[in-house]
């Protein structure tokens, strides 16, 4: 039904195409700069922004230090409140478990609430080989399993779509799936979006079993959180007889009180808005209203390991607003399918690695998707230092190959030759002024031959040969000085000559 | 060993050697501003949701004229007469298809944030119903309304299904341009009462 991140390109490689897209490049120019807008207005009028995000860290990182005692209370609670509480190391599991409850009930279709973990285990694909269709009635996600695509934004997965390309995915493909696009269907947002409501509605009203995730999972009460604005979720939590929660384990926190923060946190900095249009929250199953059969899976799929990291534990911190996605250059030009995972940006860049390790060559590929010009943890809301787990996870990619005998392509290699060769030379002085003598002499050529100038005046060296033409080929070498420091203080005693 | 086991060693393991104390600071509240129901009428209203402020004795008149010919389903413990309208006793989703409106009472009106709760005691009914019509008419009490959402998180009991509404249903997922219309009703109509 829609694509795959299996087999994608290392970042550099998808990152080129991404960029040759110039409609895709306008798209996202066009979204991320309206988001920017909204979110810096509503965070803006909070007067203790920081203060907010200060609880909000401290109440994500608490849950998580304590994690083992937080799960076992959420799955006391869940039990007592009539929910059904199963557990599942990694995806397989998890999507083994869900499409059970499907048989169970004998449906052949699940209406679905957006959900990043339901992505990220490839639940949809898992259903679809056992004969069971997941509908998507997420606007966004709607739109991305329509077009056979793949999502690119955590919040709006169908973000690199401008509004004429919907009209005609929503054209062609409606029909096949259920009730077909009006014939007047314009570009018009609110004209697509009835167009959606009323291609779902029917699906809404027919279905016996939902998927979702959840923003949050509250310990001490047993309460699930699902954080929306169209009302779909509201359709899939309230509607059909059985709902199946896939729930990560980092989701919990720790008491009711605690979501104080978290929803004042969330909506500001995801939509943009002082809310989201609706919030859901409940605890297991209630007589006479809502689904009677609840279940909840407690999801692992890597999440141990990060959270083992003592760097990129932070990274479980997350609640999936996408403000570092929205603020990142790196984002903004390349669009999220270049990170070939269902999280993309910033995020992505350290939360895949975190979760799977860097053993394959894409996701090695991702610590290094940033200039870490620091953007993204100035806006999240929960602080997560984004940069220095970058670069602390890119330290693990180098450490990754410290064993390799013969270099691998995408290892970093050339970088690992020039730091050993450094590393030779400057730990000799008389090998050290031979380099400077060397690297003098290089800047009298260059200064000479050069046609390029920095502010200043200072000669650059244009395009170099080989390894090194990845690097100059976007930046410009400064000329080595033709004398070194010590050279000149040996020439004019310090100065004082 | 079982998954549930599994995933909890690994979890301990994960987390030998690190100290499980971290101090959360008090969330800050919002500076006092003001006349909490003027605010809370402005927040709603910039959702482009409808609110008509009244008077107890003019709540009947006012929710007449908020339904206008529209068919509505009330729940059973609503407390207000509407002419004509159906009492929910477990309607399926598609007779709640076939009817316009909901009028319900609610359970907090959070000001800063122009956000109403429903935790869907007889009063506010089945979450279904407020859900399905396309017209939701929302009778909340002044004396509801608190200052912001810690004061919402104080008062509510989690144990009840909860539904947090601000505005009408909308989706921001097309060129992240907010429109107001998808699959929640399309028209909130807040009636505000003292």
């Amino acid at each position: 039904m829609s694509g795959t991140f299996v087999g994608m390109p290392a970042f550099p490689t998808a990152a080129r195409e991404a960029l040759a897209d110039t409609q895709q490049r306008r798209n996202l120019a066009h979204a991320t700069r309206t988001i920017r807008d909204k979110r810096a207005a509503v965070v803006a009028e909070v007067e203790d922004w920081e203060g907010l995000r200060l609880a909000g860290a401290a109440v994500k990182e608490a849950a998580l230090r304590d994690l083992a005692t937080h799960l076992e209370t959420l799955e006391e609670s869940l039990t007592r409140a009539g929910a059904i509480v199963h557990w599942a190391r990694d995806a397989e599991e998890a999507c083994a478990i869900v499409a059970q409850v499907a048989r169970d009930h004998g449906v052949d279709e699940v209406v679905k609430v957006k959900s990043m973990a339901t992505g990220e285990i490839g639940l949809n694909e898992a259903l679809e080989a056992e004969g069971i269709a997941a509908w998507e009635t997420d606007l966004a996600e709607l739109i991305v399993q329509l077009g056979d695509d793949l999502p690119s934004h955590i919040l709006v997965p169908a973000i690199h779509r401008n509004r004429a390309e919907i009209r005609e995915i929503f054209r062609r493909r409606m029909g096949d799936v259920g009730r077909p696009a009006p014939e007047a269907l314009t570009d018009d947002p609110g004209v697509l979006a009835g167009a959606a409501r009323e291609h779902l509605r029917e699906k809404f009203l027919r279905a016996k079993v939902a998927v979702s995730g959840a923003n949050f999972a509250v310990a001490d009460t047993g309460t699930l959180v699902v954080v929306e604005s169209e009302g779909n979720g509201r359709m899939c939590l309230t509607l059909p007889e059985v709902l199946v929660s896939v729930v990560g384990i980092e989701k919990v926190v720790a008491t009711w009180s605690d979501l104080d923060a978290m929803l004042r946190l969330l909506p500001r900095s995801s939509t943009g808005e002082r809310m989201n249009p609706y919030t859901s929250t409940w605890s297991g199953v209630t007589p006479g209203d809502g689904p009677q059969e609840v279940h909840v899976v407690l999801l692992d799929n890597g999440r141990t390991r990060a959270l083992a990291d003592d760097v990129g534990r932070q990274a479980l911190r997350c609640i999936r607003c996408s403000a570092c996605l929205n603020v990142c250059p790196v984002y903004e030009r390349v669009g999220g399918h270049a990170y070939g995972s269902v999280y993309p940006g910033p995020i992505g860049a350290i939360l895949n690695p975190l979760l799977h390790g860097v053993s394959d060559e894409q996701t090695a590929s991702l610590p290094y998707a940033s200039s870490l010009c620091g953007a993204c943890f100035e806006v999240c809301p929960v602080r997560i230092d984004i940069p220095s787990v970058l670069v602390d996870q890119r330290a693990a990619v180098v450490d990754s190959h410290r064993g390799d005998r013969v270099p691998r392509s995408g290892s970093h290699w050339q970088e690992a030759v020039a730091m050993k060769a450094a590393a030779w030379t400057f730990s000799d002085s008389r090998r050290l002024r031979w380099a400077e003598r060397a690297s003098g002499l290089a800047g009298r050529v260059i200064g000479r031959f050069s046609r390029t100038t920095l502010p200043g005046g200072r000669a650059a060296a244009g395009r170099l040969p080989g390894p090194a033409a990845g690097w100059t080929g976007a930046r410009d070498l400064p000329a080595p000085p033709p004398e070194s420091f010590r050279e000149w203080w040996d020439r004019t005693d310090g100065g004082r000559s | 060993m079982s998954a549930r086991d599994d995933i909890l060693r690994r979890v301990r393991e994960a987390l030998d050697g690190v100290s499980p104390a971290v101090e959360i600071p008090a969330a800050p509240r919002a500076p006092d501003r003001g006349d909490l129901v003027a605010l809370f009428v402005e927040r709603v209203e910039d959702y482009r949701a409808i609110v008509t402020r009244c008077a107890a004795d003019e709540l009947e008149q006012v929710v007449r004229d908020a339904l206008g010919e529209a068919r509505a389903v009330v729940p059973p413990g609503l407390g207000v007469e509407v002419a004509g309208a159906t009492v929910d006793d477990g309607l399926t989703a598609t007779e709640l298809d076939a009817i316009d409106a909901v009028v319900t009472r609610a359970a907090v009106g959070i000001a800063e944030t122009g956000t109403i709760v429903l935790d869907h005691r007889p009063d506010q009914g089945r979450r279904a119903i407020s859900l399905v019509p396309d017209l939701h008419v929302c009778i909340v009490d002044a004396s509801q309304v608190v200052a912001d959402v810690p004061d919402a998180i104080a008062v509510l009991d989690p144990a009840r299904p909860l539904t947090w509404i601000s505005g009408p249903s909308a989706t921001s997922d097309i060129e992240l341009d907010r429109v107001e219309g998808v699959h929640g009703p399309r028209t909130l109509h807040v009636v505000l009462v003292g």
